[in-house]
């Protein structure tokens, strides 16, 4: 059992990152460089609501390439900020955003994720959040039902969550490609809805992959960002720097 | 089985050529029966485009995902139409993106189908005669327009389609992206489009995307595409 907090921090420290060349490195030292987190459990963990396979590509292969081509694109942005070159610092906001999305939104599903034989993935590791989805939804299975529509109801590639706003409370969102949620909502749990996580296993039977991640969500950590502010729920970023 | 195919193949790419003066209604109007849409055949068998797409993305990505979208549209078009003979409006305009959606989808793998064939057959090379000089006057060469087609592809942030359409003012040629399954409209008529949603490559190429966008030149049916562009 890995905490990628810690070991995150240390990797960024003693390993340069691979994808960014020295040179580039030296000449862009004014941003910051984000390295891909650990996962909290085995690739093969998950199984059989994910498999190994699907875990190991999505984690090692997708999330990887977002946070190459995030710090590529924060590379650029600071130097063209350096240049004063005002177009290419508007024209790399759609990278940024692309692969910071990309980035924050699977570092918050791992996260959010939990082997089914773990007590995290128990409902009862998150009173307070139910009681709250019970007084919002009138009860679980209904606030499940929801949930699921909102997941199977995105056209293309998305993200569902579960959010926490100051004054409305609970809240369904979806989100489009990776755009995040970064609107000022504690973000409690996602499900990723691109086809990479889960076609290797369901096809085209996604309404599979909904039912089966129920069984592996991390009710400990939704408790948690239920409870806390939004900064503690990307604190996780952070130490990731 | 692949000999029987070619018997039949002939008689259906004629079907499509008569029908196919209006690129983006023919394939609708092709797979309309009695007003309600349905699922069309493939103009080859499933592993025909192999090794570039293997047959079981081929029969998945047929029968399954544009399947679905066939049904999807129906039932949108079901919506409206009941919400139309109760006189709901904001009912029938509240389904337009289903609409959009599966409509979209529908088109869209109508034109994908029938623009790829077999490397065998008319599947792969390079265009010629009106359609080779509009690229190369259009593009500089069919060399940059592959390569611009590609990193069109690869820019695609989500789910959607690379097209190479014809400006029908202009009458010139250009690249398109489109998110999702939004079609191509207005004033572009698409002569070739390919699908960059992960459901057309992961079983084959998982995240290597790059490699799908590049085998899939192999299997462009330039026939089809110069077809397009003579009639619009
Ligand atoms: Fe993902
Ligand atoms: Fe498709």
């Amino acid at each position: 059992m890995v905490y990628f907090g810690f070991l995150t921090q240390l990797l960024s420290v003693q390993i340069p990152l691979e994808a960014v060349s020295e040179e580039q490195y030296n000449t862009t030292m004014a941003a910051a460089t984000y390295t891909l987190p650990s996962l909290p459990y085995a690739y093969n963990a998950l199984e059989p609501s994910i498999s190994a396979q699907i875990m190991e590509l999505h984690h090692s292969k997708h999330h990887q390439t977002y946070v190459t081509n995030l710090n590529k694109a924060l590379q650029s942005y600071s130097a063209a900020t350096a240049s004063g070159n005002v177009p290419d610092q508007i024209a790399l906001q759609a990278a940024i955003k692309f692969n910071g999305g990309g980035h924050i939104n699977h570092s918050l599903f791992w996260q959010n994720l939990a082997p089914s034989s773990s007590p995290d993935s128990k409902l009862e590791a998150a009173p307070k959040l139910m009681a709250e989805i019970k007084a919002t939804y009138d009860s679980f299975d209904r606030f499940k039902e929801a949930f699921t529509a909102a997941l199977l109801g995105i056209q293309g590639s998305g993200w569902g969550w579960l959010v926490k706003e100051e004054l409305t409370g609970l809240r369904i969102v979806t989100t489009k490609d990776q755009d995040p949620v970064v609107n000022g909502e504690v973000p409690i749990f996602g499900v990723d809805m691109w086809e990479h996580a889960y076609y290797l296993q369901y096809l085209n039977g996604k309404a599979a992959y909904v039912q089966n991640i129920w069984n592996v969500i991390n009710w400990k950590t939704a408790e948690e960002r239920f409870q806390g502010t939004r900064e503690e729920a990307f604190k996780v970023l952070k130490s990731q720097l | 089985m692949s000999s029987t195919l070619m018997r039949t193949v002939p008689a259906l790419r004629a079907a499509a050529r008569a029908s196919a003066a209006k690129p983006a209604a023919a394939a609708m109007g092709t797979s309309f029966v009695r007003g309600k849409a349905t699922l069309p055949d493939l103009p080859y068998d499933y592993p025909a485009l192999e090794p570039y797409i293997s047959g079981k993305i081929m029969e998945l990505h047929h029968k399954k995902h544009h399947q679905t979208y066939v049904t999807g549209l129906n039932t949108a078009l079901e919506t409206i139409e009941g919400a139309k003979s109760k006189g709901d409006l904001t009912k029938a305009a509240s389904v337009a993106p289903l609409l959009n959606f599966h409509g979209g989808g529908h088109v869209n793998h109508s034109l994908f189908w029938e623009n790829l064939a077999p490397a065998s057959r008319e599947g792969g090379g390079e265009p010629d005669g009106a359609l080779k000089k509009a690229i190369d006057e259009d593009f500089g060469g069919f060399d940059t327009f592959r390569k611009q087609m590609n990193t069109a592809l690869a820019g695609i942030q989500g789910s959607g389609w690379a097209w190479l359409v014809k400006d029908k003012q202009s009458g010139t040629l250009g690249l398109v992206t489109r998110a999702n399954q939004d079609p191509v409209t207005g004033n572009y008529v698409p002569l070739m489009g390919i699908d960059a949603w992960e459901h057309a490559y992961y079983l084959q190429y998982e995240n290597r995307k790059a490699e799908y966008f590049d085998a899939i030149w192999n299997v462009i049916n330039w026939k089809t595409v110069a077809s397009r562009f003579d009639k619009s």
